[in-house]
């Protein structure tokens, strides 16, 4: 995403109650630009709109014309596979075309700037989310077939979330005695997912494939797929399958992305991105949770209880926090967590706020979206946590496509 | 007057009466020798001809039946002796002065045996007399015409869907008369060429079904109490088309006709050779596109499917013309045969056969005697098919001869596409009959041995495959050929010492890695027991099939590796793991082989060692010592499994022997009398079914003809056949490994792991459930991977409400932040799919490839 507009000179670190303009200039920046909008705020971007007129005689005459609209958010929907967010609100300015108060979706699309007020300004969450959204020096994405035995699961992983691009699951008959069946049902799977591979994922530029299966199941893959290369001289096909890694996981299923993002391989290729962080600091918090030493907890009563006591601050404190948490709620409880947030920073520990879409973000939700590590022990903190058990329940929402 | 009315007009009986003794089938070859003049008349006479035609001389009936039955004796010659002249006009009365008709009725019906020759040449005689145009043009004699046709039938009779146009202007009329036959019964003319003549009936023995019966004494067995006949699931030619209703065509039809008779003319020289060549040609050819490729091919596909099932009892008929069908009503005089209109055709099916077996003292309501169903409607091509490859015919002049031969494959294909659609209707074809046992009795009286399952576990190379290997060969249940063979093909890939492990590990991949990848079924029997073996696999990426070899096991053989070093880490390994497994999948009785034990000289100290271990940690897994049993044997060389062990150093055992052990232990109880569950293991085509599914019964039973539904697709399916053992059963119950041989279902709809289960009391499908589980590592709200036998899903943890008491069952802490290891908590899971899943079932839960919790529904 890029500044743009005649504020583009402003230091980021002068927003405040201004507004912003921003150009997404990739798939991604929607997803950011998702998290940055959010209910109450004022966007202002380029629009298509049918208009219909009335003549005298009452013949209607329609036709689409192309404007300018500002609108205050009501509601905003990403479509995660397709990377298109759609923001729709209420008219706020009135041009030849609306009237204030009519009702209008905007579909945000690349390279068409918009601005965005935040009618409450901009909170250190918020101007962190923009910051990351600004950020230039982007990793490459990485694509990952993560299979077994008649089930392939085929997704990109980008610095802020995974995205299952096709699922690919095919029919293996079982051992019996004509073994042919089952060598010719594993071939039809394999060409099945190299398809869908090739379809799914534009490896037109060289870019890192992580193939990971129990068993024999990916490195039989990747053999097929340079056998296949190298049958159809396929150049492209050929610079994948050496590209490729195999990495072992423990199923096909789509959680084993988890170890695989652990794996030294990956690591090796992948050892800046946010990501990575995030899951070090996820395997730390179920570690620590293992060894039930007091000084991990989650859900979002017995969090806020120690982020209180001061427990989450200077030398080892890290609070993680989904940012769905962010994104729907309403304005009291987003107000609450950011000032979480901020007092965590202000004691000294550290804030992580953890894509919900990607695979670290995906096992906090488990947890309920939010979990810290403390720096001492604090014991019983879940002793009455009958209370306000509503309160946890929030993360555990959504499942969909997305890790 | 128009040269067609001089046509309408014309004697057509004369014509039709000249091909009556010489064609045996089909109009091709009535087409190749007439000239072009002759061909008009035909053609404008069978599809121009409307009932007043026929009445076109003023005075209708009586004069009419005066001359028809001069006429019908004619045709008979010498056999007119034999019926009265009451019985033929009774028979022109039924076939509205039809004389070929009512010959061919008389024929059947009254002569007992009638003379092929003398109905042949007969009119053969006649036509040398006034059908010149015929002599013109090519002059076969009869003879040769007959031996020709006789010999192509013969090369068509084998094969049902070989039949078809030899030559270009049989398919395209048969493809065309599929429907408009049907519709306009536009190919009259060449229908009643058949019906007359009767040696040509017998030489192709069976020309239409309804025919095939012709010459049975049916006598005066009310309607209602006849056969009924189903019709053959081929296209209808529209051979024997409706007799005495023809339509008008359409002018581009006769457009199409035209043409097409114009392109045969330039090829009848060099047809009679082409008959041949093409018929035999006919196997080689390549299907040509079809108009639906898809839907064709897939129908095709799916007819061969179930094919078997719903028309076994059809006997294997030469393509015939569908019986005289659609009959216009429109311009028909209202007549005694008032035909039903193409709409009520439609909707309740086509003519039965011809009514001439049916000898009628009053007339029924034309619909009345339709008995083929509504489906048949559709069993032929679309119209549009029709048109086009009508069109696409006449066009074609230039390609006439090889385009013969293609839509004679057309002709197949779509012979096998409206089987296809026909059997698409599922519930049309019959279903397996059920033989209605009360199986629980069945299976009480029953003596059969008792059949015991055992998985095979142990960690990844303790020498399981082996060991099984070496019992089926010790057993004889394989030969010591086979295993020469193995032997050798292993020792090319450098790993002679798994030659007895191939008896089981089948794959390829299996083969040349030397690893079990996947359960391996196998049997074997005792005097007293069957024995179903699962082969575990040991390596632990393969554990999902290992829970699903262990969720239809019995009990369990434990195979422990003796040998220095890898037992230690066998412990550490897979053999603890898959102890546990088995135990939190109910498996009580465990046979612990300590394998290898000529590696270490039959040490009874190691021995001794590996046993107090081994009882150490399954005790700690909450096993009884009184149902664990140690067996020291060597896999590789067949010690102390079947035979006692010859070397000395082993003298000191002098306990039971494998197959021993094996034999004492005892079935699980089964659940009989519950309702039907059956978790598929395996899904599979054999030449006796196209879909076959095999696994062990877990509870209740079934039996052939049971209506089942398989979940999670909630779809419906009958059992056609049962196999238990490999041998075919009526009945199976809960225990034995049942093969069942599925109908009206489509494979998509089934997969491995799901559930067969009785269609009134099913598995719902599920996708959050509690379990109370056993925790084996920390529990927390965390992504998991949930077993259940064959099935496993991605669910996650959503919610652990309470840790339980191990003993009292009572809450000892609600909502904890984690479960320990080793407590029982209530968990919560959430599934990705809805799942078939019930209370009762045992769960495994894994994480990151390691066995976090195991436990039952609740």
């Amino acid at each position: 995403m890029q500044l743009v507009g005649a504020k583009s000179s402003q230091r980021l670190n002068d927003v405040g109650e201004g507004s912003v303009s921003l150009l997404p200039v990739e798939p991604e920046d929607m997803w950011h630009a998702n998290n940055l909008i959010s209910p109450e705020d004022v966007i202002k971007a380029h629009a298509v709109r049918k208009v219909t007129t009335e003549s005298k005689t009452g013949s209607t005459h329609s036709e689409r014309v192309h404007t300018d609209l500002t609108i205050r958010v009501t509601s905003t929907f990403f479509d995660t596979a397709a990377s298109q967010l759609h923001v729709s609100g209420t008219v706020i300015v009135e041009n030849s075309f609306v009237n204030i108060g009519q009702y209008h979706t905007l579909d945000l699309e690349l390279s068409r700037p918009f601005t965005i007020w935040k009618k409450n300004g901009w909170d250190s969450v918020a101007t962190e989310t923009l910051k990351e959204s600004l950020k230039q020096d982007k990793e490459g994405t990485v694509a990952a077939v993560v299979m077994q035995e008649g089930t392939a699961n085929i997704c990109l992983i980008t610095e802020y979330r995974t995205i299952l691009k096709q699922r690919v699951e095919t029919m293996i008959p079982k051992k019996r005695a004509a073994s042919s069946d089952q060598t010719s049902g594993m071939r039809r799977f394999f060409d099945k997912t190299l398809t869908t591979l090739m379809r799914s994922i534009d490896f037109g530029s060289p870019r890192p494939l992580l193939l990971a299966s129990p068993g024999f199941v990916a490195g039989d893959f990747k053999r097929y797929i340079s056998e296949q290369a190298t049958k159809k001289a396929d150049k492209a096909m050929m610079a994948m399958a050496k590209e490729a890694t195999v990495v072992h996981s423990s199923s096909g299923h789509l959680h084993s992305l988890n170890e695989i993002l652990k794996s030294p391989e990956v690591l090796a290729t992948m050892k800046d991105m946010k990501f990575s962080k995030e899951t070090r600091y996820m395997d730390e918090l179920s570690a620590r949770l293992r060894k039930d030493d007091g000084r991990a907890w989650y859900g979002a009563s017995t969090v806020v209880k120690a982020v209180n006591e001061g427990a989450v601050g200077r030398g080892g404190g890290v609070l993680m926090i989904n940012n769905s948490l962010f994104r729907s709620l309403d304005l009291d409880t987003r107000k609450k967590y950011v000032a979480l947030v901020d007092r965590v920073r202000d004691d000294g520990g550290e804030a992580r706020i953890l894509s919900s879409d990607h695979e670290s973000g995906q096992r906090l939700d488990a947890l309920g979206g939010i979990a810290a590590i403390l720096t001492y022990p604090m014991l019983g903190l879940d002793d009455d946590e009958d209370e306000d058990e509503g309160d946890g329940q929030n993360g555990v929402i959504e499942e969909d496509l997305i890790i | 007057m128009s040269r067609h009315q001089a046509y309408r007009n014309y004697d057509y009986e004369n014509d039709l009466d000249e091909f009556d003794g010489e064609e045996a089938y089909g109009e091709e070859e009535d087409e190749e020798e007439l000239s072009p003049e002759d061909k008009g008349t035909v053609f404008n006479i069978t599809t121009t001809l409307q009932p007043p035609v026929k009445q076109s001389d003023t005075d209708p009936h009586s004069a009419q039946m005066e001359a028809g039955t001069i006429q019908v004796q004619d045709a008979l010659g010498l056999q007119a002796s034999k019926v009265t002249a009451a019985q033929i006009q009774e028979a022109l009365w039924h076939y509205f002065y039809d004389v070929d008709k009512s010959v061919a009725y008389l024929v059947t019906k009254h002569i007992a045996s009638p003379e092929p020759k003398a109905a042949k040449t007969a009119p053969v005689q006649k036509n040398k007399g006034e059908g010149e145009s015929k002599a013109q043009f090519s002059s076969p004699t009869p003879h040769s015409i007959l031996d020709l046709a006789k010999s192509s039938l013969e090369q068509i009779l084998p094969s049902p869907y070989a039949y078809g146009g030899n030559t270009l202007a049989h398919t395209s009329r048969s493809v065309a008369g599929l429907y408009l036959g049907s519709l306009y019964g536009i190919t009259d003319g060449q229908a009643d060429l058949r019906e007359v003549t009767p040696g040509s009936y017998q030489s192709s023995k069976h020309f239409s079904f309804a025919d095939f019966f012709n010459d049975m004494p049916w006598g005066n067995i009310p309607k209602d109490r006849e056969t009924t006949f189903i019709a053959p699931l081929y296209p209808r030619g529209g051979l024997l088309g409706g007799a005495d209703s023809p339509k008008k065509p359409s002018k581009l039809r006769e457009l199409a006709l035209k043409r097409k008779q114009k392109a045969e003319e330039q090829k009848v020289g060099s047809t009679d050779q082409d008959v041949q060549g093409t018929t035999a040609q006919m196997s080689q050819l390549p299907s040509p596109p079809s108009k639906k490729p898809g839907l064709g091919t897939l129908l095709a596909d799916r007819k061969r499917k179930v094919g078997d099932l719903g028309q076994v009892e059809i006997p294997p008929v030469t393509k015939s013309s569908p019986e005289p069908s659609v009959k216009t009503p429109l311009d028909e005089p209202a007549l005694e045969l008032a035909m039903p209109s193409a709409f009520a055709q439609t909707l309740v099916g086509s003519a039965p056969a011809a009514p001439k077996a049916i000898p009628k003292t009053s007339y029924q309501l034309p619909y009345m005697a339709f008995t083929s169903s509504v489906s048949e409607a559709f069993s032929g091509p679309s119209p549009d098919d029709v048109v086009l490859s009508a069109q696409a015919k006449a066009s074609n002049k230039k390609l006439a001869s090889s385009s013969s031969k293609k839509t004679a494959g057309h002709d197949v294909k779509m012979d096998q596409a409206s089987e296809g659609v026909k059997a698409l209707n599922v519930d049309d074809a019959p279903l397996p009959k059920s033989k209605n046992l009360d199986v629980l009795k069945e299976y009480k009286n029953s003596k059969a041995k008792k059949s015991v399952s055992f998985v095979v576990v142990g960690h990844v190379d303790a020498g399981k495959s082996t060991l099984m290997g070496r019992l089926l060969l010790d057993l004889n249940v394989v030969d010591q050929r086979t295993i020469d063979k193995y032997r050798k093909e292993a020792e090319s890939m450098g790993k002679s010492s798994f030659a007895l492990a191939w008896v089981l590990d089948q794959r390829v991949e299996e083969r040349s890695r030397g690893v079990t990848i996947d359960i391996a079924t196998n049997r074997f029997e005792t005097e007293t027991t069957s024995f179903t073996i699962l082969d575990a696999p040991g390596h632990r990426d393969f554990i999902p099939n290992m829970i699903a070899g262990a969720s239809q096991a019995d009990f369990a053989v434990l195979v422990v590796d003796a040998s220095t070093g890898a037992f230690e880490a066998g412990l550490k390994g897979q053999t603890r793991e898959h102890a546990l497994l088995l135990r939190s999948m109910g498996v009580s009785r465990i046979i612990v082989v300590v394998n290898k034990l000529d590696t270490v000289g039959w040490s009874q100290e190691r021995f001794d060692e590996i046993s107090q271990q081994v009882s150490g940690f399954l005790v700690a897994t909450n096993f009884q010592l009184k149902n664990v049993s140690f067996v020291p044997v060597s896999g590789l060389r067949g010690d102390n499994m079947v035979h006692k062990s010859t070397d000395s150093a082993a003298s000191w055992y002098t306990g039971d022997s494998l197959i021993q052990e094996l034999e004492e232990s005892q079935p699980l109880a089964r659940a009989v009398d519950k309702p039907l569950r059956m978790t598929i293991s395996e899904v599979f085509k054999t030449t006796q079914s196209p879909l076959s599914v095999a696994g062990r019964v877990d509870a209740g039973s079934l039996q052939m003809g049971d209506a089942l539904l398989i979940q999670p697709s909630g779809e419906k399916a009958y059992v056609k056949s049962l196999e238990v053992d490999l041998e075919p059963v009526d009945w199976a119950v809960a225990g034995q490994s049942a093969i069942i041989h599925l109908t009206h279902i489509d494979p998509i709809h089934i997969r491995v792991g799901d559930i067969v289960c009785d269609l009134k009391q099913p598995v719902r499908c599920i996708d959050t459930f509690t379990i109370k589980a056993l925790a084996f590592d920390v529990l927390m709200p965390m992504q998991v991977d949930v077993h259940r036998g064959r099935l496993h899903a991605a669910g996650q943890i959503v919610e652990i409400p309470a840790v339980l008491d191990k003993v009292k069952g009572t809450v000892l802490k609600k909502k904890p932040q984690v479960v320990k290891p080793g407590s029982i908590a209530r968990v919560v899971v959430r599934l990705g799919n809805k799942m078939p899943l019930e209370a009762g079932q045992r769960i495994v839960l894994r994480s990151n490839g390691e066995t976090i919790a195991a436990g039952l529904l609740e």
